[in-house]
């Protein structure tokens, strides 16, 4: 005879009553996630999914829009206004390239030499957000008048002349030309350039300076190896945060250029809203987009940082 | 980048720190952040998804049926333009409206929401779509518009015999547009004049008086506008050309096109500009440019140097008129509103205000006792001369609108 010595059963009892009230703690991240992720759900991916939906429609308000499919739309609207979209990346570009130009010693001066005076320059940068996007872009209308002072002083240095013969200005004016909409768009968008770049700046431990000078580097070397590196999650999340927006704009272009400085976000709006042509309008959105979502992943894949700010 | 490690943890620690860091949850990269959006946008959107979508047609609205609550509601929604109504000093009661809800008891809820005609409809286009209310009463638009939501079907049949005043005073000129004959849905607001205005200091001793002018002149070069209205542009440079805006063909249309194309390659065309060329004209930024008549009637009194002119070839007219959308609750009480602007006091009073021009008949005596002057400026109360040389743009089929639109956009810069 054999005796089948059983084993003791595992007690599973005493587990469930500890376990209860950390199953509900572990539901507290989500509920707390729902508003968000409904906001994101109502906000962002509908209206995504019906701007995807309208791009493939053909029809008109008359006779309604159906879905038929018809990706030619993307290749009509690509082929169609690619110098717009060109020019958005460029005019985008060369607005960043600026606000870094701008934006960077400014944002060294706020978190390394300012002192005191550091609260007051944050403000003066942050202060334009106080006025409307509009009317800070009107302003630069009564700046860069015809008439004066700038203009004046810009044609008697003979600087309209050389701008002149490199096409962004046209004759004795500022207004109206491709200088003047990248000088809006990089006004319009410095703060967010200075803004990272100041934090990421103000996080650098003053004593690696220290340091660097320590081990006979230069100040120049000491920026060039020490500071900047270090600023890098600054730059790359200042430029994003500048070109991403500047590419889409087209308050600037349509305020402050001609008829040969339109943006993408000009063409969208009039196709929207003009011409009534929605699949057009949708299938430029989701190619600027694209556009925009490509450049910036090859770029942080390019810049190798991980973490920005 | 070296991500930020407090050095007081134990070795075992720090190594488990950096790792979550690299690999779990924690690692919310902006690159992870995007990887993350571009796969759920495309799961979200799957295919089958999109299909479901689509926008029904427009007619299918038609023949909603809307109720009036205006026998018990003593009320009134109306949306207009800005600045497009008379004021008191204290800029906060309009006179006309205080003195119609005196007489009726009628309340009026007037808001200013309009500056845009394309936005306008933008935004009342989902609910009209969708035979809802738009919570407004009486609307205006200008005509083009005007004509879009007839066609729809999206606007209410005005009842004549509410409309006594507005029958018999409306001016001649505007009694039978090709897009309403007879007036059977709208009536209009004002008329709008489109003339050519100029600086005469920044003109500087040149002479405009024609679109030609305008657009030949080398030393004006930079420095004229046009309108970024498809239909005052076209139709001002087709007068010039000697053709007529009220029936022209396609062919007309891409020859006036062409012409101002031309004008925009040697770029002598500044900026094709909404309400904003008042400003650039003001400071001489332009010198001269498409305008409409009432905004230079009020330019030129604050600044001596804008003046305008009408050329020979003609001018072109447009109106802004009342509407009443479909489903408004309140539709005999909109008629009534209609009707007393068509009285000759009321109208009197918003032509001194507004400066444009008024489309009501006999109003020349009344409008006399409150301002001399604007009562004979042919801007607000056309004389014969005036009234022969107006000229209205023809109402366009859907597929024209569309085509013509987008030639146009593409002459601005698209």
């Amino acid at each position: 005879m054999t005796t089948v010595t059983e084993a003791p059963p595992l007690a599973p009892t005493p587990v469930e009553e500890p376990r209860r009230p950390r199953r509900r703690g572990r539901l507290v991240p989500y509920w707390l996630l729902l508003p968000g992720i409904l906001w994101l759900l109502v906000f962002f991916a509908l209206p995504m999914v019906y701007q995807a939906s309208t791009s493939v429609q053909t029809g008109s308000l008359e006779e309604g829009y159906k879905v038929t499919w018809h990706f030619a739309t993307y290749w009509d609207a690509l082929s169609e206004y690619w110098p717009q979209f060109l020019r958005s990346v460029l005019y985008a570009g060369v607005a960043t390239v600026l606000c870094l130009l701008l934006g960077y010693p400014l944002a060294y001066l706020i978190a390394f030499r300012a002192g005191r005076w550091r609260n007051v320059i944050l403000v003066l940068v942050i202060a334009p957000f106080f006025t409307s996007f509009l009317i800070r872009t009107l302003a630069w209308k009564t700046i860069l008048a015809d008439g004066g002072p700038v203009v004046g002083a810009l044609s008697s240095l003979h600087v309209l002349d050389v701008t002149s013969w490199l096409g962004i200005t046209a004759g004795e004016r500022v207004l109206a030309t491709p200088l003047a909409v990248v000088c809006g768009l990089t006004y319009n968008f410095l703060p967010f350039m200075i803004l990272p770049l100041y934090t990421s700046l103000e996080r650098i431990d003053g004593r690696l300076h220290e340091a660097a000078g320590d081990l006979y580097a230069k100040p120049f070397t000491t920026f060039r190896k020490v500071t900047f590196p270090l600023s890098m999650p600054g730059v790359v999340s200042g430029t994003l945060l500048t070109f991403i927006p500047a590419s889409g704009d087209y308050v600037n272009a349509d305020l402050l250029g001609s008829t040969d400085t339109r943006m993408v976000g000009n063409v969208i709006q009039t196709q929207f809203l003009r011409i009534l042509d929605y699949p057009t309008a949708a299938a430029l959105s989701f190619i600027l987009m694209a556009a925009i979502l490509v450049m910036v992943t090859l770029y942080i894949r390019k810049s190798g940082t991980e973490d920005l700010v | 980048m070296q991500q930020y490690e407090p050095d007081s943890l134990p070795p075992a620690q720090l190594a488990a720190m950096r790792r979550s860091m690299r690999n779990g949850r924690a690692a919310l990269t902006r690159r992870s952040l995007l990887r993350a959006s571009t796969g759920g946008a495309l799961a979200v959107g799957g295919l089958g998804v999109l299909s479901g979508c689509g926008i029904p047609p427009a007619s299918k609205t038609q023949g909603v049926s809307s109720q009036d609550h205006s026998a018990k509601e003593n009320e009134i929604n109306f949306s207009n333009w800005t600045e497009y109504m008379d004021v008191d000093e204290s800029e906060k009661h309009h006179p006309t409206l205080d003195a119609f809800t005196k007489r009726t008891g009628i309340k009026v809820k007037y808001t200013e929401d309009i500056n845009d005609n394309v936005e306008f409809f933008g935004k009342i286009k989902p609910q009209l779509a969708a035979g809802q209310d738009t919570g407004r009463d009486l609307i205006c638009v200008t005509d083009w518009l005007a004509a879009r939501l007839i066609r729809f079907g999206w606007v209410q049949k005005l009842d004549p015999s509410n409309l006594p005043h507005a029958y018999a005073n409306l001016s001649s000129q505007f009694r039978s547009p090709d897009w309403d004959p007879g007036r059977a849905y709208s009536y209009p607001w004002t008329g709008i004049s489109t003339v050519i205005a100029f600086n005469k200091k920044a003109l500087d001793g040149e002479k405009v008086s024609s679109v030609s002018d305008m657009l030949d002149n080398p030393k004006l070069k930079g420095r004229v506008g046009f309108l970024s209205e498809m239909r005052d542009s076209i139709g001002m440079t087709m007068l010039d050309m000697g053709k007529d805006p009220g029936k022209f063909t396609d062919d007309d249309f891409d020859a006036t096109v062409a012409r101002l194309q031309k004008a925009v390659d040697k770029g002598q065309i500044r900026r094709f500009t909404g309400n904003d060329y008042t400003s650039d004209l003001t400071k001489g930024d332009l010198a001269a440019c498409l305008a409409w008549a009432g905004d230079v009637v009020q330019l030129k009194a604050d600044n001596p140097d804008v003046d305008f002119v009408i050329p020979d070839s003609g001018y072109l007219t447009s109106t802004d008129n009342l509407l009443v959308p479909n489903k408004a609750r309140h539709k005999t009480n909109a008629e009534r509103l209609i009707d007393y602007y068509y009285e000759p006091g009321p109208a009197a009073q918003l032509a001194a205000y507004i400066n444009y021009v008024c489309p009501v008949d006999g109003v020349r005596a009344e409008l006399a006792k409150i301002d001399e002057d604007a009562a004979n400026n042919p801007l607000i109360i056309p004389d014969k001369a005036m009234a022969a040389k107006s000229n209205a743009f023809r109402s366009l089929t859907p597929k024209e609108e569309t085509a013509y639109e987008e030639k146009f956009a593409k002459l601005t810069g698209a």
